[in-house]
């Protein structure tokens, strides 16, 4: 089939597809367990159920060498508070970020990744990837533990936070995979799962792949299947002039899929009304450097700022007590035990007493109201980072290391340097700016599907890791997620009966997977994209309400009819950007009945009801949960606390 | 006026430049292809030449294909930020403005980052 040459250059023609078209051809393969998707947690999740000494096949719609939210680098290890220099414990660091985000964080992954984060870290190690400073190149400075040789941050004196050379982590990964014979199926789209009988609500039995080059299928059998896949990164807000500003860690493949999978075959979800507005400005309203340059607050943290006349803009502790000394910047406040690193999205609206709870952990700032300090002239915009005016290791540390592991930054790293930027003599600009308007994510902490303490969705056969998970994400809790679903899943499928797929089932999705490419004109993917977005912009924005949220399912029911069926393809690529918008139109119903679900606003959540406006009552402090059941969406409701006792819940369930 | 013919072209949308390559220097092996998260790059029909830019609107910039490219420092391929999102910055001491790429920069600086330059790729090998 002929393409199109897309390029700029001049007189281009038309090119012949360079790899072999298998349109409806499908292929068959049987494992014991099957993971989707190849970033930290799918590698993670493979390795876990491989060292069960199952057999496991992983799907990865890009290449597993840098796929996924962590997959171009990583600077920080969260949740290591079982390093030899911590002083925090699991139990003391899960509570405070359950406490932290109004108890919308789910214990069960968040405690898993607490106990297992440094024992994962050092498993890393062994796979090759550089943990310590071993060539003492921050010998001395106040973030470096001189034993262990680990170097931290946000807190200094606390030490649950380790700076890694995590660039190395897709690749230690990787090894680790091979070394235990896990079979990698890469440029291969899943796309939907099946089901014993092919039923809603089913024992999970495999999945169906699409590969993104050939257009093949691979039909996936498997006892056990884990999804590891990642979120929204185009359902309000779809721009390729725009793009790395709001997928600053994610490539735009990442829609979601591993999830509208999961929703049509009755999977359980929960927190899908929660959203944040679409901030270009990155987490304090301060612009993270264009393309790839990490963010003010984690990696540029905690660089001294100055505004356009050299003014420098002071450092607060949590009672707004200045702050001297750079090092401050990283130490709790006098009579704090610790602080929490990112408390950043300070809910607007929230109660005094939850406000007291926020001030427990909350780290040291720099001074806040920054547009408005620039409206009334206190401050020149742009703000540059004032590196030369740091002491050295602090300096470099946040460009050299943060600057250099995390995301995209080392490919930064190299281009700025190349341009002559010089950390010694130059300052680097960064810009306050305004929110998108309308335009919204879900943030971190966000939906997901609801795990027990196996990690297992409601359905049987189906297990989860990762972002994937209620209110889950982060380089270490994927690693550790991931690995223990893999162990959960490799113990069921032990004793699993063999996976039966549906033929019927099957020739529906193939049905629905080929359409696209049956069509020789009609809608361009992009369109529908961009069609999806303004609905959820208009009619699920910053503030809801029963009436506009009907109206946009009524809006997502037109689409069904009328555009769905006119979006084309015209090779195996294109096919794949298709299948990933259309299957937008399920998350944007997951996300319409989440917020039609909860009748109360949600200032912990961003989430505003016109209709229901009340802020944070009490009885709504709980979890609300959809999933499909037939055609219509079944509402149910989980304590907020539901995991139980953490401790020993971990103990009886983790499998080591 | 020049004869040069003149063509009517698609209107891309941008960016539409994400990579260029340096022709005498790429020897179209490919391995920048195997490592695009987003698939952007094609192979070029004709051997030995570099990938062809298919989709350069789906790029997220993460510099894989630069990074695993085995010319990849001597400048077989190059990554271009758009124009809109360029990096700017100024000298603290003299307060001279700079921005990526422009006319008469300032000297390369050479210092590398902690821990180096290595693809994510040397990992996969086999250990020696």
């Amino acid at each position: 089939m002929p393409v199109k040459k897309e390029s700029s250059e001049k007189g281009a023609g038309l090119i012949e597809w360079q790899y072999p078209v298998k349109y409806g051809v499908a292929k068959e393969v049987i494992t014991d367990v099957l993971v989707l998707g190849g970033g930290l947690a799918g590698l993670s999740a493979a390795m876990g159920a491989a060292k069960k000494g199952m057999k496991v096949a992983l799907v990865e719609k890009g290449c597993i060498s840098h796929a996924g939210c962590g997959g171009a680098g990583i600077d920080h290890w969260h949740e290591a508070t079982t390093n030899p220099a911590s002083k925090v414990s699991p139990e003391e660091y899960t509570q405070a970020t359950i406490e932290a985000l109004g108890r919308y964080n789910c214990g069960i992954g968040q405690y898993i990744a607490c106990r297992e984060s440094y024992d994962t870290l050092l498993e890393l190690e062994k796979l090759g990837m550089k943990i310590r400073d071993s060539e003492d190149e921050f010998k001395g400075a106040p973030f470096r533990d001189e034993k262990t040789k680990f170097i931290f941050a946000y807190d200094y004196k606390n030490s649950y936070c380790i700076t890694i050379w995590g660039t190395g982590m897709k690749g230690a990964l990787g090894r680790g995979c091979r070394e235990l014979g896990v079979e990698i199926f890469e440029r291969v789209n899943a796309q939907s799962l099946l089901t014993e009988g092919g039923k809603q609500g089913g024992r999970v039995v495999g999945a169906i792949g699409l590969n993104v080059r050939t257009g093949e299928l691979i039909i996936f059998r498997a006892k056990a299947t884990i999804i590891c896949t990642s979120g929204e990164t185009r359902l309000w807000y779809f721009s390729s002039e725009q793009r790395s500003i709001y997928t600053n860690q994610k490539p735009g493949q990442i829609a979601g899929e591993g999830w509208t999978a999961a929703w049509r075959v009755g999977a359980e979800f929960s927190l899908f009304e929660k959203s944040v507005p679409l901030n270009t400005g990155g987490l304090a309203g301060v612009d993270m450097v264009p393309f790839s340059g990490g963010f003010w607050d984690a990696e540029w943290r905690a660089c001294t700022m100055v505004d356009a006349t050299g003014k420098e803009i002071p450092w607060f502790d949590r009672d707004g007590n200045p702050i001297t000394g750079v090092t401050q910047r990283n130490m709790p406040a006098a009579g704090q035990k610790f602080f929490l690193p990112n408390l950043f999205a300070h809910p607007r609206g929230i109660s005094p007493a939850d406000k007291e709870v926020l001030r427990k952990y909350a780290e040291p700032y720099q001074m806040k109201g920054m547009h408005k300090r620039i409206a009334n002239g206190e401050l020149v915009p742009p703000l540059y980072a004032d590196l030369p005016s740091m002491p050295e290791p602090e300096r470099r540390v946040v460009f050299g290391l943060h600057i250099g592991e995390e995301g995209k930054t080392k490919i930064f790293y190299r281009y700025l340097t190349a341009a002559g930027f010089d950390p010694d003599k130059h300052m680097l600009e960064f810009n306050p700016v305004a929110m998108l308007p309308r335009a919204r994510t879900f943030g971190f902490n966000s939906g997901g599907l609801v795990p027990d303490w196996n990690l297992r969705t409601n359905l049987e056969g189906l297990y989860a890791a990762g972002a994937s998970l209620l209110s889950g994400g982060g380089a270490a809790y994927s690693c550790c997620t991931g690995q223990y679903a893999g162990r959960k899943a490799a113990e069921y499928a032990a004793s699993a009966a063999e996976p039966v797929v549906d033929r019927k089932q099957l020739d529906r999705e193939k049905e629905r997977i080929y359409a696209p490419i049956r069509r020789k004109s009609g809608i361009d993917w992009k369109e529908f994209n961009l069609g999806i977005n303004k609905v959820m912009q208009v009619y699920c924005g910053d503030i809801r309400n029963e009436e506009s949220l009907k109206v946009g399912l009524k809006w997502l029911d037109e689409l069904k009819e009328q555009e769905v069926t006119q979006v084309y393809a015209r090779n195996p690529h294109e096919l794949g950007r298709a299948l990933e918008s259309l299957n937008l139109v399920n998350m944007a119903e997951m996300v319409i009945h989440a917020s039609l679900a909860r009748k109360a606003s949600s200032a912990w959540l961003n989430f505003f009801r016109s209709d229901c406006p009340k802020v944070d009552p009490p009885e709504w402090r709980k979890w609300i949960t959809t999933k499909l059941d037939g055609d219509k969406v079944k509402v149910g409701e989980l304590p907020i606390d539901y995991w139980g006792e953490l401790k020993k819940n971990y103990e009886a369930h983790c499998g080591l | 006026m020049s004869k040069e013919k003149v063509y009517a072209v698609q209107n891309l949308s941008t960016p539409s430049r994400c990579v260029t390559f340096d022709e005498n220097i790429c020897d179209g092996c490919n391995i920048c292809i195997q490592h695009c998260q987003m698939d952007v790059l094609h192979p070029n029909p004709v051997k030995g030449k570099p990938p062809i830019v298919l989709y350069p609107d789906e790029c997220w910039y993460g510099g894989c294909c630069v990074k695993e490219c085995p010319k990849g420092r001597e400048g077989a391929i190059r990554l271009n930020w758009p124009l809109m999102l360029t990096m700017r910055w100024k000298d603290k001491k003299t307060g001279e403005h700079y921005r990526f790429r422009m006319k008469n920069p300032p000297p390369p600086n050479p210092r590398l980052p902690s821990g180096g330059w290595r693809p994510h790729s040397e990992y996969f090998k086999p250990e020696k």
